[in-house]
């Protein structure tokens, strides 16, 4: 790759396109599950238009069917989304010398795999390059949404239940990935769903910071893990 | 019919201020490594507690379809298999279980 020529839109549109394949089908899960969790279309495509983090998503459509209170689930949200801080603190040494006028744009449309394409991305990263990559994630996620809360407004009530499942397996798939990049990750998900466990069968806290204490003392216990049994580095 | 609309403004809020705070304070430091390993794992222990949360507080009948549909996307994607066609093979595996 010639380093004089930065990449501008055309390249973000392509590089974008991978992003585009994965983000659509996983959007039409969450257009389908939404409809069976009895949200309604409006709201479905509002989460997907306004918050656009898929995990995030999914947790807050489970944590809804639970009956989870609406603050609890802000504040699971907030956990979640605290990852983005480490991403957009990357991406913003690259990023010094796009006009600050754009940034809150590209700011908006930092996931999980826009970063991982352009923090792989060599040489200068500029500002058409970020927002047409983060465009058409975009796209793609708010056209799954729709196509998929259509998709589910026409299947049969019998299957509703199977569809439900399809959560905890879209998280156990999202999941197992990670394990096998880094092996801590199944052991920081175990002791998350032990201690939820733990902490909800005690009974002193709601389920929802049952849930949120689980991931804080999970996700700290990992750091007892000695750094050399992982490899450092990614993200 | 119940509105998400406060629900949605408070995602929004928590999930775009983390996203655009370390761009426009364009923070030259890098976080402290152990920060930056809480912040990793976080995702990692929310996937463990959301999943075995799932399952035991399945409702009255579900929890072994729950099981079967997490162990078959488990293992599809450890062989390899992509997101979507995982969550396929689990909603056809708790399909079968649910029917049995």
């Amino acid at each position: 790759m010639p380093d004089n020529h930065p990449p501008g839109l055309r390249q973000g549109a392509a590089d974008g396109f991978p992003i585009v394949v994965g983000y659509f089908p996983v959007a039409m899960a969450f257009g389908l599950l939404a409809k069976t969790t009895g949200v309604t279309f409006a709201d479905a495509c509002l989460f997907s238009l306004v918050v656009f983090a898929g995990a995030s998503q999914f947790m807050a459509l489970d944590l809804i069917k639970a009956g989870i209170a609406t603050a609890d689930i802000i504040l699971a949200t907030f956990l979640l989304n605290l990852r983005h801080l480490m991403m957009s603190a990357a991406l913003a040494v690259r990023l010094r010398e796009v006009r600050r006028g754009l940034l809150p744009f590209i700011a908006f449309g930092v996931t999980d795999e826009s970063f991982s394409v352009a923090a792989l991305k060599a040489g200068k990263l500029t500002a058409p390059y970020m927002l047409a990559l983060n465009g058409v994630a975009y796209a793609a996620w708010f056209g799954g949404t729709v196509a998929g809360y259509l998709v589910g407004a026409v299947l049969p009530a019998a299957i509703q239940s199977s569809l439900g499942i399809g959560l905890y397996a879209l998280f156990a798939a999202i999941l197992v990935p990670e394990i096998k990049k880094r092996p801590v990750a199944l052991l920081v998900a175990l002791l998350a769903g032990l201690a939820y466990l733990l902490l909800s069968r005690l009974g002193l806290l709601s389920s929802g910071w049952s849930l949120i204490a689980a991931i804080i003392a999970a996700a700290a216990a990992g750091l007892f893990v000695r750094q050399d049994e992982e490899r450092e580095g990614d993200a | 019919m119940t509105t998400y609309l406060p629900l949605i403004l408070g995602m929004l809020l928590v999930t775009y201020l983390p996203r655009l705070f370390p761009l426009l304070t364009l923070s030259q430091r890098r976080l402290p490594p152990y920060l930056r390993r809480f912040l990793a794992y976080i995702p990692y222990a929310a996937l463990g507690a959301l999943i075995i949360r799932g399952i035991a507080d399945s409702a009255a009948g579900l929890a072994p379809a729950t099981l079967a549909g997490v162990t078959v996307a488990a293992a599809a994607s450890f062989c390899g298999g992509g997101l979507v066609s995982s969550v396929i093979a689990a909603i056809v595996a708790a399909y079968i279980a649910l029917s049995l």
